[in-house]
């Protein structure tokens, strides 16, 4: 306790978060002394997870930056339209997604064999092209996933140890000078994620998962209650909340300056969880069908206890002095707000609570990467009985550290993290139809895959050129002769399911014996 | 079943594009913005659909028989 007396703020929060990330290495270690040592338990936990696991495990990877730090600056910026916008949507359609999709593919999953998502398309429709086509495309978006985490943690870190070392880190702005430099705080926050996946594979990312869903969601919800009561200032707390909420003004309480046409259409960008290669793998560690239960019941509500608070946090923010330094990138609102309205120790527990929604989610977009690279390219085509599992993992790992080696040197730029999400989650939206169709379509063949896929990514190639790249925030499409505006998404989607099926009407189907292995009730 | 369950997915997401609070800036609670309180409403009516569909319509031919076996390749 002296030590921590003797430590200046930035210092204090500082040590908080190594204290945290320390533990979090320790959990991966325990992880560890569970490894059976094989591919299928590193990379699926031999299928051994349970309800409350996969439910959290399953809600904290599709929590990320974009749930805390993105939806609190984009309330910040555009008020409460954002919960509707993005939340209660996915609370309909996440959940839909896990019951159409996710108990599918798992029963597929255990009976033939797959780990990912290549290895089911290639077998659904006959082809191998198919797979090597998807897997460039499936890494090159969960890229732009990875950067919002690694740009949000590296954000995080610096706007809450400002203050701590200002001799070493100067900073030109004033509000961060002093703070471990961005990209200190992104190399700290990739370094603890990848030794715990991997020491502990699946096993620890799940039980890492788990254990930062709680952090994050109790955190969360004392943080709410906290700068409530500061920013607010009554003698209650309900009269806390009114103070906070009445000072607002009425453009951010409510969505007055939003587009509907463009609310409708973000409807859209829930459906990328479908086609999530992290989600896939995680719902094939499930212990039986019956654990995605609880998943698809309580995602909804825990979407909602963590989206609330932060979208209040957001509107109340406009009305407090936040420098132009910080609501220039609204991504730092949230960690500023809790620097400057809390305690140091409390600051520094809070921000431990932000990094575990962002940890939680780059730790099985990192095992995912490893998983598809060795399955659906190294195995596939140099033959598995080449690697033993040992090799098989340490393969993994090394194209784990590429990919994250380029993740983290597209992190140093400073994007938005909603847009940057936004785009990422449209890409993988537009993919949707064509895992639908692959599980209730019979008449989907392996080239209306294919025109769907390229389809897909070529109209969210040239979109996303158009918004200078996630720079043009405010980017989005008018339905021509009006002056209605709606999302990229609706244009990229489109294009996938017109392609698809058009091409599938075309094309020949695939076998006979391959349609009874996916639809024999209909053979 | 199935017609049901999926006519009440539409219905909410209908119920999800409430131009009726558009510009309505009530506060509910005296601290809740409305359009705020309906879409969190509209999270929980969410969560007791999926309740409903998972006690009385969840898939009978899931084959729980994998629940103890263990795969080990890529493909069996």
């Amino acid at each position: 306790m002296e030590l921590l007396l003797a430590l200046n703020e930035g210092q204090t929060r500082l040590t908080v978060i190594l204290v945290y990330l320390s533990l979090l290495l320790l959990l991966g270690f325990v992880a560890s002394k569970m490894f059976r040592g094989t591919k299928q338990d590193y990379l699926l936990a031999s299928h051994s997870i349970g309800p409350f696991l996969l439910l959290m495990s399953i809600f904290g990877t599709t929590m990320t930056a974009f749930a805390l730090v993105g939806s609190s600056g984009e309330a910040f910026k555009q008020g409460i339209g954002v919960y509707g916008m993005l939340a209660s949507s996915s609370g309909i359609i996440h959940s839909l997604c896990f019951f159409v999709i996710g108990v599918k593919i798992y029963g597929y999953g255990r009976k033939y064999g797959y780990s990912t998502q290549c290895q089911f398309f290639r077998d659904r429709l006959d082809s191998d092209l198919v797979g090597l086509l998807l897997f460039p495309i499936l890494v090159m978006l969960v890229i732009p996933y990875l950067l919002i985490g690694v740009m949000a943690g590296g954000g995080v870190i610096q706007a809450m140890t400002a203050g701590a070392f200002p001799e070493i880190f100067p900073n030109d702005a004033a509000p961060l000078a002093g703070g471990l430099p961005k990209w200190l705080g992104s190399a700290l926050v990739c370094f603890v994620v990848l030794v715990y996946v991997f020491f502990g594979g699946m096993r620890g990312t799940a039980w890492a998962n788990a254990f930062q869903t709680i952090v994050f969601m109790v955190l969360g919800v004392v943080t709410f209650f906290v700068l409530a009561d500061k920013i607010g200032g009554g003698e209650t707390l309900l009269e806390s909340l009114s103070i906070a909420t009445s000072k607002v003004n009425p453009e951010f309480t409510t969505r007055m300056s939003m587009s509907p046409t463009k609310f409708f259409t973000y409807m859209l960008i829930p459906l990328s969880v479908g086609m999530f290669p992290h989600l896939f793998q995680h719902w094939l560690t499930a212990k039986s069908a019956k654990s995605f239960k609880l998943s698809v019941v309580m995602h909804p509500i825990f979407i909602m206890i963590v989206w609330v608070p932060c979208v209040l946090i957001g509107i109340w923010a406009t009305t407090q002095p936040i420098p132009p330094s910080i609501a220039e990138n609204a991504n730092k609102v949230l960690p500023f707000l809790v620097k400057t309205q809390t305690t140091p120790l409390l600051g520094g527990l809070l921000t431990a609570g932000i990094l575990a929604a962002i940890m939680s989610s780059l730790d099985s977009q990192f095992l995912c990467i490893g998983s598809m690279f060795t399955n659906d390219i190294v195995t596939h085509y140099l033959g598995k009985d080449r690697f033993s599992d040992k090799a098989q993992v340490l393969i993994a790992r090394t194209f784990i550290v590429l990919v994250v080696a380029v993740t983290y040197v597209l992190a140093q730029y400073e994007l938005s993290v909603f847009v940057l999400g936004v785009w990422c989650f449209s890409g993988f939206a537009a993919l949707f139809p064509i895992v639908f169709a692959a599980l209730y379509w019979r008449k989907l063949t392996a080239a209306g895959a294919i025109s769907g896929i390229l389809a897909a990514a070529g109209s969210w190639f040239m979109l996303f050129r158009d918004a200078e790249y996630g720079f043009d925030g405010g980017y989005s499409l008018s339905i021509p002769y009006t002056e209605f505006q709606v999302m990229p998404v609706v244009a990229i989607f489109a294009c996938s399911i017109l392609a698809m099926v058009v091409t599938s009407f075309i094309t020949k189907s695939p076998s006979q014996e391959t349609l009874a292995k996916f639809f024999p009730e209909e053979v | 079943m199935k017609i049901l369950i999926w006519l009440l997915v539409a219905a909410l997401l209908i119920a999800h594009q409430d131009s009726w609070y558009w510009t309505d800036n009530t506060l509910v609670f005296g601290f809740l913005p409305i359009g705020l309180f309906y879409h969190a409403c509209l999270s929980l009516a969410a969560g007791a659909f999926w309740l409903f569909v998972c006690t009385f319509a969840w898939p009978k031919d899931l084959g729980e028989d994998y629940e103890n076996k263990t795969n080990v390749g890529e493909k069996q």
